[in-house]
């Protein structure tokens, strides 16, 4: 058999494990491992400029791709740094295998220099975590580490390796296992099908029915399924934050998004329905609004590979544990050999009563922004890039007002092309994810949306974008102010703007991106709006930050209204509530 | 409500600060917790007391489940089953004292396990309940240490938590 040392096993498994490609930044405990993956060839490593940026870069990837995404990171700042990029993936279900090196097995707990309990700080915030104590556990560990990653409710594992572990100098033979089984680890399958059944009869008794989907459905690979069951039965359907794409967005029974600033109709459906069938979603507090007036007259199927999150806020009428896939699939064939129908009178009378909603409200039927007057609006910009890149972009997005434009105004199509922090809510998360994504899809046309508030939390990757020619457009909504936060001072605490303006300290940013070796354009007058997003669309072979000055006064609508609102309980606008 | 929780968990480094941590993290109580290895030496099991209505057990329990170092868990409380926890007390007792103590002892069925001139060390093993009722007839001015080793449970007849 084959000696290795513990540095080139860990590489070697990962080659065999089908990595591809791997997010990192070098330091002390990590070198034996960099010196190996130097010497290889299969692996291409990015060097990120901060370990935050590679965990969102990794995660990028593995939100586009469906494959985990890897990061590797030395210990102590490496590994804390890493932290918030291991909770971004936690919350949303991403699968990713984060390695961080640890200083010598002798060293632990003497506060040893860049010494970190990684597995200890990592805890709450992975699906597992393994501290290596030999190299021949290596190969299995990693073997376990992409399975526990990448099955059942994904989520991101930790590694641990402490430096002697992967000594050059000491060889042991290298098997890599074909299989893993572990007894205590067995992640859903198929749903029960007495469940199923008791579901599919439900939906077919369905007045007022609604799918809501949530990212489950997404990183499960339930989309097509969905789809052609919402269609099969004409049921409206509206999708979380993190699960747009999963129905076509510009199908006509999409509602749109649902939640805190969910599209009047879709929470206005969602309020009145009798049933709804919530698929890979988790009844998140920014989408019931207050749990005990959460759609009062609804019964509810859920479907969710996780059984934990099933009940958790909102009880479930019809529970089904199985992964989206089996049980849509399950569901499918059931309805198609039923003779039964849905009330066909029933569900032509819901739609009437939603297009009415649509007509009064919504954000599809006509423009709710102003469109008459000099300042650029954010929802118009979001419009204008969805024209221009035609709905195919793919679009990853930071955190605050920019975010939430994006996800009511740029309308997916498919799944695994809108990429946002929905869960943990990471400032910072756009570009680096951008980046993983362009590196996976080099072909596509990839728009990280942000503002200048997030943009400034993880802007040093803009050197990785130079270092690795990756041409992503940036595309920054510029309202000189933390907008989400002042949207919220000035909703409810009478407009006290503690500290969420920038006075006069934004940077030049169109310079910025030109020292790092990119391309800067600012728009700030409307009428050039157009023609110069045009314009810097047409680039394809450079990296390009669009900063474009909005209205600063613009706010996000619909909101819910809280506390102890309901669902359909929103601002439509400054001035009007339903 | 009060539930016994019994966990069967690899013997893992890490396994334990990871079911504690679901607690602290969940924001769910600990009344109590015990933990050793089985007969089979790569498995663990734990006993936990916890106190919460049944949707907050339910979730418990799920959470747990998920931990990847979980093999199997049951709550005892839902069936019938014998709890255990052991006692050490250390009382003070010189004089006339000591045969009252020796007595308390007896109707308890506990045993004196050290002994000086001015004190006992007591053992007794029962369920919480008998050890507080104990602890109270010894009174409080005799009491000088109390140890108790939090509840240890099993199921009544034959259904067994295995692998």
């Amino acid at each position: 058999m084959e000696l290795l040392s513990g540095g080139d096993m860990l590489v070697r498994a990962l080659q065999d494990e089908g990595v591809e490609l791997i997010f990192g930044y070098p330091g002390g405990s990590a070198l034996h491992i960099y010196d190996a993956i130097f010497r290889q060839k299969g692996i291409k490593h990015v060097l990120v400029r901060h370990e935050q940026g590679a965990t969102h870069a990794a995660d990028g990837y593995a939100r586009s791709t469906g494959k985990a995404g890897v990061v590797l990171v030395t210990s102590g700042p490496g590994a804390t740094n890493a932290i918030t990029g291991i909770a971004t993936a936690y919350m949303d279900s991403i699968p990713m295998v984060v390695i961080s090196g640890q200083v010598p097995s002798d060293k632990i707990g003497e506060d040893a220099f860049q010494e970190t309990d990684m597995v200890g700080c990592s805890r709450p915030i992975v699906k597992h975590s393994f501290l290596v104590k030999n190299a021949e556990e290596i190969p299995e560990i990693v073997k376990k580490a992409f399975y526990i990653a990448s099955t059942g409710r994904p989520g991101p594992v930790v590694i641990d390796v402490p430096k002697d572990v992967t000594n050059p100098a000491d060889r042991f033979p290298y098997r890599f296992p074909e299989k893993v089984r572990m007894r205590s680890y067995t992640p859903a399958g198929k749903g029960h099908s007495g469940q199923i059944r008791k579901a599919v009869a439900l939906l077919l008794s369905a007045k007022r029915p609604v799918i809501y989907a949530g990212g489950g459905v997404v990183q499960g690979g339930g989309a097509e399924l969905l789809t052609e069951l919402a269609q099969r039965l004409n049921y409206p359907v509206t999708n979380t934050l993190m699960g747009l794409g999963a129905y076509p967005g510009s199908d006509k029974r999409f509602l749109g998004m649902l939640g805190m600033h969910g599209t009047f109709e879709a929470n206005t459906a969602m309020h009145h329905a009798d049933v709804i069938l919530a698929v890979g979603a988790r009844f998140d507090d920014r989408v019931t609004n207050t749990p005990n007036k959460f759609c009062p007259g609804a019964k509810i199927i859920h479907i969710d590979v996780d059984p934990a999150s099933i009940s958790k806020t909102i009880v479930a009428d019809v529970p089904i544990v199985g992964t989206v896939q089996s049980v849509l699939g399950e569901m499918l064939e059931m309805l198609k050999s039923s003779d039964e129908q849905p009330d066909q009178s029933a569900i032509v009378d819901w739609w009437r009563q939603i297009d009415d909603w649509r007509e009064r409200h919504g954000i599809y039927t006509a423009p709710r922004y102003r469109t008459d007057g000099a300042l650029i609006m954010p929802q118009e910009v979001i419009r204008a890039v969805y024209d221009i890149t035609e709905g195919d972009a793919f679009v990853t997005s930071d955190v605050g007002q920019h975010q939430m434009f994006a996800a009511q105004y740029y309308l997916f199509d498919k799944p695994r092309r809108w990429i946002n922090s929905g869960g943990l809510g990471t400032m910072g998360f756009g570009l680096p994810a951008a980046l993983g994504v362009k590196i996976a899809h080099p072909d596509k046309e990839v728009v990280c949306v942000t503002g200048e508030g997030s943009i400034q939390m993880c802007i040093q990757e803009l050197s990785t974008a130079t270092q690795y020619h990756l041409p992503v457009k940036i595309l920054c909504l510029n309202n000189q102010a933390l907008g989400m936060v002042k949207q919220w001072q000035e909703m409810q605490y009478e407009g006290r703007l503690s500290n969420s303006v920038y006075e006069e300290s934004l940077p030049d940013f169109v310079k910025l991106a030109e020292a790092y070796g990119h391309l800067g354009v600012k728009i700030d007058r409307r009428e050039e709006l157009h023609d110069k997003l045009q314009e810097a669309f047409a680039i394809k072979d450079r990296t390009v930050f669009i900063d474009v000055y909005v209205d600063p006064s613009e706010h996000v609508y619909p909101m819910q209204v809280m506390p102890n609102g309901s669902m359909r309980d929103m601002w439509l606008s400054k001035t009007e509530r339903t | 409500m009060r539930r016994i929780i019994s966990v069967l968990m690899e013997n893992e480094p890490g396994a334990l600060s990871r079911v504690v941590g679901l607690f602290s993290q969940r924001g769910y109580n600990i009344e109590s917790l015990t933990v050793a290895p089985t007969e089979d030496a790569t498995l663990s099991r734990l006993t936990l007391v916890t106190i919460g209505d049944d949707h907050k057990i339910e979730q418990v329990t799920k959470n747990l489940n998920k931990l990847i170092d979980v093999v199997k868990l049951v709550d005892l409380t839902e069936g019938s089953h014998i709890e255990r926890e052991l006692l050490l007390v250390k009382v003070r007792a010189s004089g006339a004292q000591r045969d009252e103590i020796k007595r308390s002892v007896d109707i308890f069925r506990g045993q004196i396990v050290d002994v000086t001139s001015n004190m006992y060390t007591v053992q007794v093993a029962g369920t919480g309940e008998k050890l507080d009722a104990f602890l109270q007839a010894l009174g409080e001015h005799t009491i000088m240490e109390v140890v108790r080793s939090g509840v240890s449970g099993i199921a009544r007849g034959e259904k067994v938590l295995s692998v």
